[in-house]
């Protein structure tokens, strides 16, 4: 656990970077830091391994006053990755992964060990291991700044914008990988970014910064966007925050209607039927397996001869399904937004049909979700 | 020509000695200059006088300082290799600074983040990655130093200089060509050897050398071909 009392860093020439910052990181977690530019985000970083030292107040490590370590040793025990990566040009990218193992006096076999290790762990080819840094793209460069900050299991983990460099896909690939890693190693995690989607992807709580070194919010990311604390963090977290929200519901909230999804066995008459009954102006063509085929359409229904196979219509394409038990209702919503039927398909892991959904009924489970999260999310006062 | 293998025995004896008061200097230099260049670029308030100083050290005539220096070492070999020490640390100091600076900044950072103690610092990341500028500074610094020698003999002590005012006086130029001769041939040796020296201590940038980027690039596209096949 990271915990900052009260503290205030002023630059020599009276800038004031962070303005009586209390803060608690607890054990496992991913804070961010998001905020404007020159906000202090930087420099709050800094001070918990005392790259910086703060004016006033006091950073706890673990209930320890940091100041209490000495530097290099407190360091060792804190992985550290930023925007520029840092890596030494000089050393080999299993050196430079080696590095702090090495600094706390293991046997070189052994540190160059646990660097392949993690270099299997952050996803790169062994085959790199002898290469030097220039000879990486940016974003394995970034890899190995992950992998080198890892590498002695420091339990505390600061990363200073570190996926900024990269272009969006790889960017976005990396954000992945951290919250996949940090599901794995569950360490305690400071991220500095500017990027709010960023800090909401990959953040357990996110602290939002005035630009003055001041908080002007910390909640989980699905409070943030639910209930900013005031027009600067509304402003700042852009505005189709209550669709993002979305994304913190799951879809397996939606009451899915199953009696218009068809099988290839079905006749003309009985998906008219199916149809009306259900309410709806359109039937969903399966196959055997349950995977999806098309959309039919009951105007088009109303046309044929009762006794034709229903697989014999003419099928409009089923568009973009959604999982029911992986994606949110985010992903549910956007799957409804681009069919051409105003209905999606939710389908199970192997993509089988499970039900279709309406915006009636993503209305409904949305309803249902904020009330839920309003309830269980009441505010202490 | 045949003079000169006529007196081989005293065209080898003076080479070495050239090289001797060429390389000792050179040789302090390195032991001070490092040090000094690491406080510079730590205690950013030494550099400006010393940077004044190594100014002064360069623009001293040498020939000045062998006379004064004359009163405390006599004809010794510390007569020439003092001033030349110094001429020598007005080109290093500032080619150590060069280099500890050209170090960048994040990765100085990182070092320090991943709790590099202050020397361990400095010896395993910066001065290694200083090599090249340090090594480019080295190269001036040694070929300066073996033309240099020379001027020594107007007292006396200036190895091959020897035959210049040798051959100036007995108005027999073959001596001073021949010495001339052999001096470039030596810069020339001492300047490659700095280059190989500088190619074996870093061997990063060696890959960057356009035979090893091609292997690298070559096999990186091996690398790719073959992720698309599987
Ligand atoms: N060494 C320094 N000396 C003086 N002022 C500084 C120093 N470092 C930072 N500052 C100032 O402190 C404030 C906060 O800087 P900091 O680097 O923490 O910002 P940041 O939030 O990380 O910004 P960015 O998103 O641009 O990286 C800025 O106004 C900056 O100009
Ligand atoms: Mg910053």
């Amino acid at each position: 656990m990271i915990t900052f009392e009260s503290v205030t860093k002023r630059y020599p020439g009276g800038t004031v970077a962070v303005d009586a910052l209390d803060l608690e990181v607890p054990d496992g977690r991913t804070m961010v830091l998001v905020g404007p530019s020159g906000c202090g985000k930087t420099t709050s970083l800094r001070m918990i391994n005392r790259l910086i030292e703060p004016s006033e107040g006091r950073i706890l490590l673990d209930g320890r006053d940091i100041s209490q370590t000495e530097a290099s040793e407190l360091r060792r025990g804190i992985g550290y990755v930023i925007q520029q990566t840092g890596l030494f040009p000089h050393r080999t990218i299993v050196d430079n992964i080696a590095t702090v193992p090495l600094l706390k006096g293991w046997p070189k076999a052994k540190a160059r060990d646990r660097a392949r290790e993690l270099m299997d762990l952050v996803g790169l080819d062994p085959a790199m291991a002898r290469r030097y840094p220039y000879q990486l793209s940016g974003g394995q460069q970034q890899r190995v700044g992950v992998a080198r900050a890892l590498a002695a299991d420091p339990p505390v983990l600061l990363m200073d914008e570190p996926f900024s460099a990269v272009d969006p896909i790889v960017r976005a690939t990396l954000q992945d990988e951290l919250i996949r890693l940090q599901a794995e190693l569950r360490k305690t995690v400071v991220l500095v970014t500017h990027d709010v989607e960023e800090a909401i992807k990959v953040g357990d709580q996110v602290a939002v910064f005035y630009p003055n070194g001041k908080i002007a919010q910390i909640d989980t990311p699905q409070r943030l966007l639910g209930d900013p604390a005031d027009d600067y963090v509304e402003n700042f977290l852009g505005f189709d925050r209550g669709i993002r929200r979305l994304a913190f519901f799951p879809a397996d909230g939606l009451d899915l209607q199953a009696g218009i999804v068809l099988g290839d066995g079905t006749t003309v008459e009985q998906a008219r039927r199916a149809a009306k009954q259900a309410g709806e102006s359109w039937v969903l063509l399966t196959d055997a397996g349950r995977l999806p085929r098309g959309w039919a359409a009951l105007s088009d229904l109303e046309s044929r001869d009762g006794r034709e196979m229903l697989a014999q219509m003419p099928l409009a394409p089923y568009g973009h399904t959604f999982r029911v038990g992986k994606d949110s209702l985010r992903a549910a919503l956007d799957a409804t937004v681009l069919s051409r039927t105003g209905l999606a398909v939710g389908v199970d892991d192997q993509g089988r049909v499970v039900g279709v959904t309406s915006y009636e009924r993503l209305r409904a489970a949305i309803q249902a979700a904020e009330e839920a999260a309003d309830g269980q999310g009441a505010r202490p006062s | 020509m045949s003079w000169a293998w006529d007196n081989r025995a005293l065209l080898a004896q003076d080479t070495g000695s050239h090289l001797y008061l060429a390389l000792m200097p050179i040789l302090f230099g390195i032991i001070v200059s490092i040090p000094v260049g690491v406080l510079c670029v730590r205690f950013r308030w030494t550099w400006p006088p010393i940077l004044s100083l190594t100014s002064v050290f360069y623009a001293m005539p040498s020939l000045a300082l062998y006379l004064v220096l004359i009163d405390y070492t006599g004809l010794t070999d510390w007569t020439v290799i003092i001033p030349l020490t110094l001429f020598s640390l007005s080109v290093l100091i500032p080619n150590v600074v060069a280099g500890l600076r050209s170090v960048p900044q994040p990765v100085r950072q990182a070092a320090t983040a991943m709790g590099f103690g202050t020397l361990r610092q400095v010896v395993q990341v910066e001065l290694p990655l200083a090599v090249p500028v340090i090594i480019a500074g080295l190269r001036v610094a040694t070929v300066s130093s073996i033309s240099l020698v020379s001027v020594g003999q107007l007292i006396g002590i200036g190895g091959l200089g020897y035959f210049f005012t040798d051959g100036e006086q007995r108005d027999f130029p073959t001596e001073i060509y021949v010495a001339l001769v052999l001096i470039v041939i030596l810069a020339f040796l001492a300047d490659g050897l700095l280059v190989l020296l500088r190619r074996w201590l870093t061997p990063w940038e060696r890959a960057r050398d356009t035979r090893a980027t091609r292997r690298a690039l070559s096999a990186t596209v091996r690398g790719s071909r073959a992720e698309g096949v599987s």
